[in-house]
């Protein structure tokens, strides 16, 4: 479904361009779950921005290919459109639009683009009341403006309310779990869960191992320093915890150090 | 690198829509203003005696005066000597007596603006809504006004008011902005050609919505009209000004004068939605408008509410105020200003607090793109007699892009230590982040614009009459429409 190859993204901090990812690769098959770790500042955010079309980053290398498609060809909106989603850390206030609003625009956006008749206020509605009664969503944030005086959870759970509503087909989600108490956590990951389906990836971007307690991931990445430093099962998450990101950061600098023996021909 | 800066830039480059011009035959006074060009206004217009005399005193009042400099508006020098001060449809020789005797030329233009001048259109639609076109400077037709007459409202033009209802006139005319109040009301007060006239009397509740659509069409003609409404005790009424004008290279002037009178428990509603030419993207032609629109609250318990959706003219310059007398009167201003390409608004308002317990509220949303400046100027004065009295303010401005400005000038002169005043203010860029999170959910950029701008103007949309608010949102997203691709 998302086959990432040697991508180098930077940023362009007025005078120079900054590198944030050296190198990535990644291959995501539909109906598997991958999670990318790593520590603060390692360009997890980043990625996941550049994938859904973040224009203030610069691509200077590397290809994106999404169901067949160079990802990069696709404006923002074009790549929600093809089913794309990202759900932001961050989540953005938009003060005066109602977020039914938003979201209501958003699906029949969606919707024409399949060549689907727009729904009605009504059919809408029967759609988002299931949605946020599984979320334990109180109706009235759906007519406060968009995550404006929300509180932290209230924000992340609204990002899944979108997911589940849009049902795209590659979802990422952009440290969801932080700053979530325990049964917010778990009524979010149970949203993400219900996403699972063999049509379907999911990207977790996340610091923390907490979140895979609930969502089992077919593969985790460790990122550190724009570069993909490990990947492996399950238990790599649980490795992680143990050890910490130091572990992996030594194990990276060790290999190097052997890489580097090599090619001067000191030799273990 | 392409990023949302860039993309924002195509999407508020708008073209005027309603800039075309129409070719009626008019009766143009030659260039130039002094006494005789004021008396022969007067003489066309058949006025009586009093209303020349004080056109008089307000030129040789004019004459001794300066052109205010105090704004952040910046012009070339204006040529009073190089604008016709006259100028009306020359099939009007001897007035249309129905819609048939109006010029079909100058139907389909109300046509093009969307007035709708047929009564029958009217009647079948689902507000009724009075229309008084004036159309340069004399007024054309006026709708509905047997129907408003069974309740003894007048509504009607301001010359047929001066010959039809002289007391009325008299009695109220410069009582809210007297002729000596500013350069460009003297200036009005001088020239004025037309405009509209309005009076509810005692305890009448309006039945609906009374509206004139202004349109400068002529070429090298200023506009100067004068508009006067009058709500008698416990009288209701709502009140829609709509404003367009052809495209033009040259700068025209227009200076209106608006006096509100509200008596005890009445209550006037006053919304403008004002469309003029803004001008070309590199800021040539486009209206000035140099505007005195104020209200008094005369008795106690009557309210007065300003709402303005300010889109077009190269340079807006006003402040619809109120004073408030009465106890317990109430004065509200909200306003939306947008300003794009060259643009330039200082606008605001004044609260003049003299009755006790007096409520006011200001609300201004600016909106900046491309070059544009939009500033805020707005005074809250609390007089020694009103105790109580009570004013909220709240300024918000959003930059689009980064060449253009805002800003904000609150005057506040309190001298009764029982008022209270609350000033909040804000200043915003639309976000690149809020364009990408809605672009993200797959709403195309401009839709995302749209969006988000209609959501800064919410507070003030929401006290437009239904089919105005409509209307105010098209128009806002008229002016930030681009080729997107």
């Amino acid at each position: 479904m998302l086959e990432i190859t040697n991508l180098n993204v930077c940023i362009d901090d007025g005078t120079t361009l900054r590198p944030i990812l050296r190198g990535i690769d990644l291959l995501v098959r539909a109906g598997e779950v991958h999670a990318v770790m790593g520590p603060n500042g390692s360009g997890k955010s980043t990625l996941a921005q550049v994938l859904a079309g973040r224009e203030s980053y610069t691509v200077t290398a590397g290809s994106v290919q999404y169901l067949g498609r160079n990802l990069f060809e696709l404006p923002a909106e074009e790549r929600a459109r093809e089913g794309i989603f990202l759900a932001f850390q961050y989540p953005v206030e938009i003060p005066g639009v109602a977020n039914i609003y938003l979201l209501k625009a958003a699906l029949n956006a969606q919707r024409r683009h399949r060549g689907e008749a727009e729904l009605d206020a009504m059919d809408f509605m029967a759609l988002i009341r299931g949605q946020i009664g599984r979320l334990g969503m109180d109706e009235a944030l759906l007519y406060r403006p968009v995550n404006q005086g929300f509180s932290g959870g209230e924000k992340k759970r609204n990002e899944i309310l979108q997911m589940l509503v849009l049902e795209p087909r590659l979802a990422i989600l952009d440290e969801t779990d932080s700053g979530l108490d325990i049964d917010a956590l778990k009524v979010v990951a149970d949203g993400i869960e219900a996403m699972r389906s063999p049509e379907r990836a999911i990207i977790l971007v996340t610091h923390y191992q907490r979140l895979l307690d609930y969502i089992a991931p077919d593969r985790v990445h460790v990122l550190t320093e724009g570069r993909i430093a490990l990947s492996g099962g399950p238990q790599l998450a649980l490795e992680l915890e143990r050890r910490g990101y130091g572990w992996v950061e030594a194990e990276v600098a060790d290999a190097a150090r052997r890489v580097a023996d090599n090619q001067y021909g000191i030799g273990p | 690198m392409a990023t949302e800066a860039l993309l924002l830039d195509k999407l508020i480059n708008q073209t005027y829509r309603p800039g075309f011009s129409s070719m009626v035959e008019s009766d143009t006074v030659a260039r130039g203003l002094d006494e005789d060009v004021i008396r022969l206004i007067s003489a066309k217009k058949d006025e009586p005696e009093f209303m020349l005399a004080w056109r008089l005193q307000a030129y040789r009042h004019w004459l001794g005066m300066v052109e205010p400099d105090w704004s952040t508006v910046r012009h070339g020098p204006i040529d009073y000597q190089n604008i016709s001060y006259y100028s009306a449809p020359k099939s009007r020789a001897d007035g249309p007596r129905s819609l048939a005797d109006v010029d079909p030329e100058l139907l389909r233009t109300y046509e093009k603006l969307g007035v709708p001048l047929h009564e029958r259109e009217l009647l079948a639609g689902v507000t009724r809504v009075a229309v008084d076109a004036v159309f340069d400077s004399v007024s054309v037709a006026t709708t509905f006004k047997a129907t408003l007459a069974e309740q003894g409202i007048i509504f009607c033009s301001f010359s047929e008011a001066v010959r039809e209802h002289p007391d009325l006139v008299r009695q109220y005319l410069g009582s809210v902005v007297p002729y000596t109040d500013n350069y460009f009301a003297s200036l009005n007060s001088a020239v004025f050609s037309d405009g509209s006239f309005c009076y509810i009397p005692p305890g009448v509740r309006c039945p609906m919505e009374l509206s004139t659509y202004f349109r400068i069409n002529a070429m090298n003609t200023g506009q100067f009209e004068r508009t006067l409404i009058i709500a008698e005790r416990g009288a209701y009424v709502s009140y829609l000004e709509g404003c367009t004008a052809p495209m033009r290279d040259e700068n025209q002037l227009h200076a209106a004068v608006v006096e509100l009178i509200a008596l005890e428990d009445a209550q006037i509603k006053y919304a403008t939605v004002q469309n003029w030419y803004p001008g070309d993207k590199d800021g040539k032609g486009g209206i000035y408008n140099f505007v005195t629109k104020r209200g008094d609250c005369r008795g106690a318990r009557a309210k007065i509410s300003w709402t303005q959706v300010e889109t077009g003219s190269a340079i807006t310059w006003k402040y619809p105020s109120v004073i408030l007398q009465g106890d317990d009167s109430v004065g509200e201003f909200r306003s939306v200003a947008l300003t794009n390409n060259y643009q330039q608004a200082d606008t605001g308002t004044k609260m003049i607090h003299l009755g006790r317990n007096t409520h006011s509220t200001i609300i201004s949303k600016g909106i900046s793109a491309g070059h544009g400046h939009n500033a805020y100027r707005g005074l809250v004065r609390v007089a020694k007699s009103a105790d109580a009295a009570r004013n909220y303010t709240q300024c918000d401005s959003l930059l689009l892009g980064d060449r253009c400005g805002a800003h904000t000038f609150p005057y506040i002169e309190v001298k009764n230590p029982t008022a209270q005043v609350e000033h909040e203010a804000s200043t915003s860029r639309i976000g690149e982040e809020q364009l990408f999170y809605c672009r993200s959910r797959g709403i195309d950029a401009e839709e995302a614009v749209t969006m988000i701008v209609n959501g800064f103007c919410k507070d003030v949309f929401k006290e437009l009459p239904m089919e105005f608010a409509v209307e105010a949102q098209k128009l806002l997203s008229v002016s930030l429409e681009g080729a997107i691709g």
